[in-house]
């Protein structure tokens, strides 16, 4: 690699890194107003115009919390839980191309940070590894309601992650490659090529698992805050709370991400070819991608304050006994349409 | 005794969830865009509505002479005992011979009933619609004669809140 390339990866990683910081940043304040509108009030307007600043107000405060380790927790792991949840959350968003490629100076730069020949696997990998840092945390934490709280993520994981892992496969039939910018590919052109119109039934099961997956409501079961207290991050405080704070915003961005890229089409801005028209295309591109993505993250706050909590059977009876089957059944259809239609 | 049952099949349009869902999110649409309930409190007040109970003044006639005769009527109504009243001899020319000397009434013990303002022959003790009145110390909350009647000058004329002539509703 030149050293012209290296710049543009560091400058690359930068954007993302910092786009995806203010994201939650403009995320915390998002749910705090939504939550608000949907409950009929105001929420927090006070700190800047429209209260604008709020969650700049809100670093402030964390930052000057006491950092408080309650005795009897096993140190090592209660600190690393943390960064354990965050670090994944961060760097998923790596894979995710946000644009079609931009040319500067004759040079086509891809608007991506790593175009990894196994993108989704990589990605399911990464979040999976985050689900680690909500059962340490709970584990290490030496109290009862984190103990719980961890607990009960691993069995959500168990119960959802293979339905998602199967809504996915599906997806990846369809494209051939699990490469994230083949299956953008795949969905280019009109309207119904994106893969929500092909896979309804993936895409369902996908988004239900996605809500799963990042811990929010209606299963939000690890962290339960009326009957566990606050869950896994119980015994948590100062910035070490907000980074698991943050680490909950971050992995919705990269489920809404997820989800824009796998169904919708990613940056494909519907009936217009964006390569044809250049930089302009790749700005439109942009904008779609974060016009898709932000739908998604409104919908995960939407869907917060709309469904109640599901009980711990529930969860695992709708993980098991029909996402899981319905995925199977949505897998062998499609292959079995695959198969048809190569040998006709 | 009969048990009446209701059951309940869940049909396969229920059994979907979806449909109900969508229903659901709906609604919480719905409210996003309604207008917001939330007063915000010290920027805007808000308007009691007519016959409020809240704080309480001595009336005065139009010449300035205090209403009240120091009966102690209301003292006697007075469900709490929160009315502290010294009568003595009225200071001006024709008129009513008595006044109150002293008229405290401690807020705190206050359960603003308004049987004071019913039992007064004189029109002289009336609730007003104030209901932000705080204080510090115990102290500044017994409110003394001088005060009741600043209250009335405050609310003689004008809605404390809304700043409405009250001259124009009908007197009750």
């Amino acid at each position: 690699m030149d050293f012209l390339g290296f710049i543009i990866i560091l400058v690359k990683v930068l954007v993302v890194f910092a786009a995806t910081m203010l994201t939650v940043l403009i995320l915390i304040y998002a749910e705090r107003r939504v939550s608000a509108f949907m409950q009929g009030r105001l929420g927090p307007n006070r700190v800047g115009p429209k209260g604008i600043l709020q969650p700049i107000a809100d670093g402030i405060k964390f930052l000057m919390k006491e950092e408080f380790i309650p005795a009897g927790v096993d140190k090592p792991i209660f600190i690393l839980a943390p960064a354990i949840l965050l670090i994944p959350a961060l760097m998923t968003f790596a894979v995710i191309p946000f644009g079609s490629s931009i040319t500067i100076l004759g040079r086509e730069i891809a608007l991506q940070v790593a175009d990894v020949n196994v993108g989704i696997l990589y990605i399911l990998a990464l979040t999976s590894i985050g689900v680690y840092g909500i059962v340490l945390a709970g584990w290490s934490s030496n109290s009862k309601y984190s103990l719980l709280g961890g607990l009960r993520s691993s069995a959500q994981l168990i119960s959802y992650e293979l339905a998602m892992g199967l809504a996915v496969v599906s997806i990846i039939l369809l494209s051939g490659s699990l490469k994230l910018n083949d299956i953008i590919a795949d969905q280019q052109g009109y309207f119904l090529s994106w893969n929500v119109f092909k896979q309804p039934l993936a895409f369902v099961i996908f988004l239900v698992a996605v809500y799963a997956e990042t811990n929010r409501l209606p299963f939000d079961l690890s962290e339960a805050e009326q009957e566990l207290v606050g869950g896994y991050h119980t015994e948590y405080s100062s910035m070490k709370f907000a980074m698991f704070f943050m680490a909950e915003y971050a992995n919705m961005i990269t489920a809404a991400a997820l989800t824009v890229t796998l169904f919708f089409g990613g940056w494909d801005f519907p009936l217009i070819n964006e390569t044809m028209l250049g930089n302009w295309g790749t700005a439109l591109s942009v904008l779609a991608f974060i016009l898709k993505m932000g739908f998604f993250l409104f919908l995960f706050i939407w869907v917060r304050w709309t469904f109640p909590r599901f009980r711990y059977d529930q969860l695992m009876k709708l993980g098991w006994k029909v996402m899981l089957p319905t995925a199977l059944f949505n897998i062998f259809v499609t292959a079995g349409y695959l198969t048809i239609k190569s040998v006709v | 005794m009969a048990i009446i049952t209701k059951s309940y099949e869940p049909t396969f349009w229920d059994r979907l969830y979806f449909p109900a869902l969508i229903k659901g999110l709906m609604v919480t649409l719905r409210y996003f865009f309604k207008r917001k309930v939330t007063i915000q409190y010290p920027d805007e007040k808000y308007v009691p509505p007519d016959g409020y109970r809240g704080l309480h003044r001595l009336n005065k006639y139009p010449d300035g002479r205090i209403r009240c005769v120091a009966c102690e009527m209301c003292s006697a109504a007075c469900p709490a005992d929160c009315i502290y009243i010294v009568p003595g001899p009225a200071p001006w020319e024709g008129g009513k011979e008595r006044y109150p000397v002293k008229f405290d009434i401690d807020l705190l013990k206050c359960i603003f009933c308004g049987f004071c303002e019913m039992a007064c022959p004189e029109e002289a003790i009336e609730l007003t619609e104030i209901y932000d009145f705080s204080a510090y110390s115990r102290e500044d909350l017994l409110i003394d004669r001088e005060g009741l009647l600043e209250v009335y000058e405050l609310t003689k004329n004008q809605n404390y809140y809304s700043r409405t002539d009250k001259s124009k509703k009908p007197a009750t």
